[in-house]
């Protein structure tokens, strides 16, 4: 086809996929009353209305504590998920033990489940231990990542026997192997998975909303609904600066490494 | 030791050493895979045939009456009738978009990375302030939508998100919104994996428009690609929450309940959790269900291997 | 002759990619029925030319002709050329049968009779004359018995020459071969090429063959374009190839074991000097030259040029010899009861028809014979 439909054609699309992120950060510049005024004009008439959005939004709302929530709760999740998926999609891949279609079973058993299904009991569990409210309440529910085993699996079964044996031979123990040998050259499977849980987690809703009542270990999605529930009101302006802000950095992460993002997204997606 | 009983014991130890190995090294995913998915799967599957509510115990077993409960609430029925529909109008449309899109960035070298990028934003965003976004720009009376749609002659737009007419509408446009990207992304992966030749070929063999070569080679070759697709969008749609749960909160008069959200509203805010598990149990038999359909239809379509 | 307005003409096409001229002017010019193979190594441009031909790639600038119609910007569909990919390309999806009859379906039914289902009803005696034009080429290809497998079910050689069949069916002006025997097995790749040609031969067409297997080209071809860094560097028939090459790049290339090159000269008197021993080889040129021998022009003789054997290598039907003399290494091909030993010295004489002179540009120089005179 030729560009001079193609460019075009797709200027526009973009533009309507653009369109919530351009009013967003449009109105978070806005001065409140003109805001009601619903004029369509994006470029805001007094130029300083934005300072007193986002110094609201700095003021009312903990934007640093959500941000450090967020990465500590990501952070722990994909480190355990690691810890985890790593050493089991090794012994999958390259281990003989008894047991070990059971264990591959499960995890295709496991690739079926939402983790939406298992949250009720694990939400009665946890507060029977008073769990709930705390950064513990997040991060261990997602430990376990059955798509990573399987991620790791597939991966590990396409490094060649020569290289484990080689290994073998100068003498590493299996643990050894696992993470000087084979984690080393599963890097673009490890970050696939890490962009792919970060995303999934930075953003998920349901279970920081089940687990906590305060915003106290609030994630940034939680911290965003508190704040447009509980304070902005009818603020727009000052609401659209803290979308804005909670937004970003994700997206700048994502426009930095634009081709691992897409990347990771899509080999995760196909397979899970 | 003699060199017999040698040889024989080495290849012994070396399988026990290696199964002990192997166990030692998927106990930490094995336990945590026992407590945290499959005893809590296997309790929510109990729970559905109880009548459990937390701070009463113990419960009792009460068979299929969380099911029965089920099929007289008329909310429940709301809730699966618009998680239906909310389904059939995001996945088609999503996946037609994506395959779109796909298509149309492929067909020329400029500017690939940067509509790519464009498309795939609302899967890195942060969906609870996109949806938050997405509630200005609907907003009945200073939405930008409703201005523009003013400045267009129309006298009074409707209130996207506070009418019930309109609300599934526009959760649906939402989740399209979110999920065409990440289809497209997909699909670019699926076209890519088509040989440039067999395109070139097609040309060659009197193939002349665009049109006539996804015929011949394009769509067949991304029908696996295109199942994979269809699957996933649909289990994600059913999924649908976080806009629910921001926005409408299954409002206005229950014409946004979706299964999801009954199933967290009667679980979380009411601790009803017999009867919130018999819901989680219907969303996880759907789910089952799509998978099934996908493997079979891609057990029976292997055309090329 | 043929008339000027049938076959393929490619005029001076010129490629760049990235800055970077692949093809430099090329010109080439294929009659109908005649089978040309562009041979050279990889990155030579040969496959471009090719693609330039088959309209997959626009050329910069220069014009390609196909049976007097000017083709440089028609689309691939209109320009009535085949082509064999070089990993066949075969529809994944289709059968063989419905592989073959694709190029005929293009052409003979409207996109509403290609409709799936409902087409056929349409299209009853059009599809039943495709059908018979399938089965006419399965035949004598030794396909009829796999018609309704899919190309995974087949073996190299069984879809290799499904992509023949492809390729024939619809009787092509112009027939492209892109490096179609590089993915089959050595034995199979000989028996191929008889096949090739003896398909090229019944379609008539105006054959392009890409390859860079001399042993292909040598034995398949009726003229050889011998190609280089995007140039044609000389077209002719094998033997004028082999035997008369334009310049030294061509004669290095063409040949196995490699052609002797020996450092000579010519004196004032145009006699060529050996060694420092005159030749019984005159030229019009002077100063420094080099002289090329192929290894099978060399015989052992009483006197000559003084060698001694470093190398033998059998080969059952005949040995290679490989020999130093003052400083150079000269491979001999000869008859497998020669007998020498490594470390015997020798004299080396050569066919002085046979020898070929070369300037210090690699130019390729004329040389005539002294009259009377021995080595």
């Amino acid at each position: 086809m030729a560009d001079r439909w193609r460019l075009p054609l797709l200027a526009l699309l973009g533009l309507a996929m653009l369109a919530p992120y351009i009013w967003m950060v449009s109105a978070s510049l806005k001065a409140t009353d003109e805001l009601f005024r619903a004029s369509l004009s994006l470029l805001p008439e007094t130029g300083t209305a934005w300072m007193e959005n986002y110094g609201r939004v700095w003021r009312e709302v903990p934007v640093a504590q959500y941000l450090l929530n967020g990465v500590i709760v990501c952070g722990g999740i994909l480190a355990f998920q690691l810890l985890f998926a790593v050493p089991a999609g090794y012994a999958l891949a390259k281990l003989r033990f008894p047991g070990r279609e059971w264990v591959f079973g499960a995890v295709m058993l496991g690739l079926l489940v939402p983790p939406h299904v298992p949250a009720l009991p694990l939400y009665v569990a946890f507060s029977q231990l008073g769990w709930l409210n705390s950064y513990a309440a997040l991060i261990i529910p997602s430990t376990i990542s059955v798509f990573a085993i399987f991620l790791f699996r597939q991966f590990f079964k396409s490094l060649p026997d020569e290289l484990i044996q080689a290994a073998r031979l100068d003498g590493m123990g299996e643990g050894a192997i696992v993470w000087r040998v084979a984690l080393p050259n599963a890097w673009p499977a490890a970050t696939a998975f890490a962009i792919f849980s970060v995303v999934a987690h930075w953003n998920d809703l349901f279970w920081p909303l089940i687990v906590l009542t305060g915003t106290d270990y609030a994630t940034p999605a939680l911290g965003v609904l508190h704040f447009r529930t509980e304070e902005a009101g009818d603020d727009f302006a000052a609401l659209m600066a803290a979308c804005t802000i909670m937004t970003a950095p994700l997206v700048l992460a994502f426009l930095f490494a634009q081709r691992r993002f897409v990347e990771g997204i899509a080999t995760t997606g196909l397979k899970g | 030791m003699s060199e017999a009983a040698l040889s024989g014991a080495l290849p012994h130890r070396r399988r026990l050493g290696e199964a002990l190995g192997g166990w030692l090294l998927s106990l930490p995913a094995a336990l945590s895979f026992l407590l945290l998915l499959l005893l809590p799967t296997l309790a929510a599957v109990a729970m559905a045939f109880t009548d459990f509510e937390l701070g009463l115990w113990p419960p009792a077993w009460i068979g299929l009456e969380n099911f029965e409960e089920m099929w007289a609430d008329r909310g429940f029925r709301q809730s699966f009738r618009n998680t239906v529909v909310y389904v059939g109008l995001v996945a088609p449309a999503s996946v037609l978009l994506g395959l779109g899109l796909a298509l149309l960035i492929e067909a020329g070298a400029r500017g690939r990375a940067f509509f790519r990028a464009v498309f795939f934003l609302p899967v890195v965003s942060l969906t609870v302030a996109m949806a938050a976004a997405w509630q200005y720009l609907l907003h009945p009376t200073i939405g930008p939508l409703n201005a523009a749609l003013r400045v267009l002659g129309v006298a009074s737009p409707p209130a996207w998100l506070s009418s019930s007419d309109w609300v599934l509408l526009s959760l649906a446009s939402i989740g399209v919104w979110e999920q065409a990207g990440f289809n497209m992304v997909l699909f670019m992966a699926g076209l890519t994996a088509i040989p440039r030749e067999l395109r070139e070929a097609a040309s060659v063999d009197g193939v002349h428009s665009a049109f006539a070569r996804f015929r011949l080679v394009t769509w067949p070759l991304l029908g696996p690609t295109t199942l994979f697709v269809v699957t996933i969008t649909l289990i994600r749609s059913v999924r649908v929450f976080d806009t629910v749960a921001v926005l409408t909160r299954g409002g206005p008069n229950k014409a946004s309940e979706v299964l999801l959200y009954t199933m967290y509203t009667e679980g979380f805010t009411f601790l009803r959790l017999g009867y919130s598990a018999a819901i989680t149990l219907v969303f996880l038999v759907i789910v089952l269900a799509l998978m099934l359909v996908q493997t079979r239809l891609l057990d029976r379509r292997v055309h090329y291997g | 002759m043929r008339p000027p307005d049938s076959g393929l003409h490619v005029e001076e096409a010129a490629v760049t990619l990235g800055g970077n001229p692949i093809l430099r002017g090329v010109s080439l010019s294929v009659a109908p029925g005649e089978f040309v193979a562009l041979l050279g190594p990889s990155g030579c441009g040969k496959t471009t030319l090719m693609r330039v031909v088959a309209g997959l790639q626009p050329p910069a600038s220069g014009r390609v002709t196909i049976n007097g119609r000017d083709v440089t910007r028609a689309h691939p569909a209109e320009r009535d050329v085949a082509m064999v990919f070089q990993n066949y390309a075969l529809y994944p999806h289709l059968t063989v049968r419905q592989n073959i009859a694709v190029p005929l379906a293009m052409r003979r039914l409207n996109g509403w009779q290609r409709a799936p289902l409902l087409g056929g009803l349409f299209s009853r005696a059009a599809r039943a004359e495709i059908a018979r034009d399938v089965a006419a080429i399965a035949e004598p290809l030794g396909l009829a018995h796999l018609l309704d497998r899919k190309p995974a079910q087949l073996s190299g050689g069984q879809r290799q020459r499904v992509a023949l069949a492809r390729a024939v069916v619809r009787r092509p002006a112009v027939f492209l071969l892109d490096e179609p025997l590089s993915n089959l097995d050595a034995a199979l790749r000989v028996s191929t090429r008889r096949e090739i040609v003896e398909i090229h031969r019944r379609a008539g067409a105006a054959s392009v063959y890409v390859t860079h297997d001399q042993a292909e080209a040598l034995t398949m071809a009726d003229r050889i374009a011998v190609m280089q860094a995007g140039e044609i560097l000389q077209l002719g028939t094998p033997e004028a190839i082999y035997r008369d090459p334009a310049d030294l790049r061509v004669a290095t290339f063409i040949g196995s074991p490699r052609i002797n090159l020996l450092p000579a000269a010519v004196g004032e008197d145009g006699v060529l000097l050996l060694d420092g021993a005159a030749l019984p080889l005159t030229s019009p040129a002077r100063g420094a030259v080099t002289l090329g021998v192929r290894p099978e022009d060399w015989r052992i003789a009483p006197a000559g040029l003084p060698a001694r054997v470093a190398h033998v290598e059998f080969l059952g039907d005949h040995e290679l010899i490989h020999l130093e003399a003052g400083g150079a290494e000269i491979v001999m091909r000869a008859e497998p009861e020669l007998r020498v030993a490594r470390g015997e010295a020798l004299h080396l004489a050569f066919d002085p028809a046979r020898a070929l002179l070369f300037g210090a540009d690699g130019r390729r120089l004329p040389m005539a014979q002294r009259e009377a005179a021995h080595v």
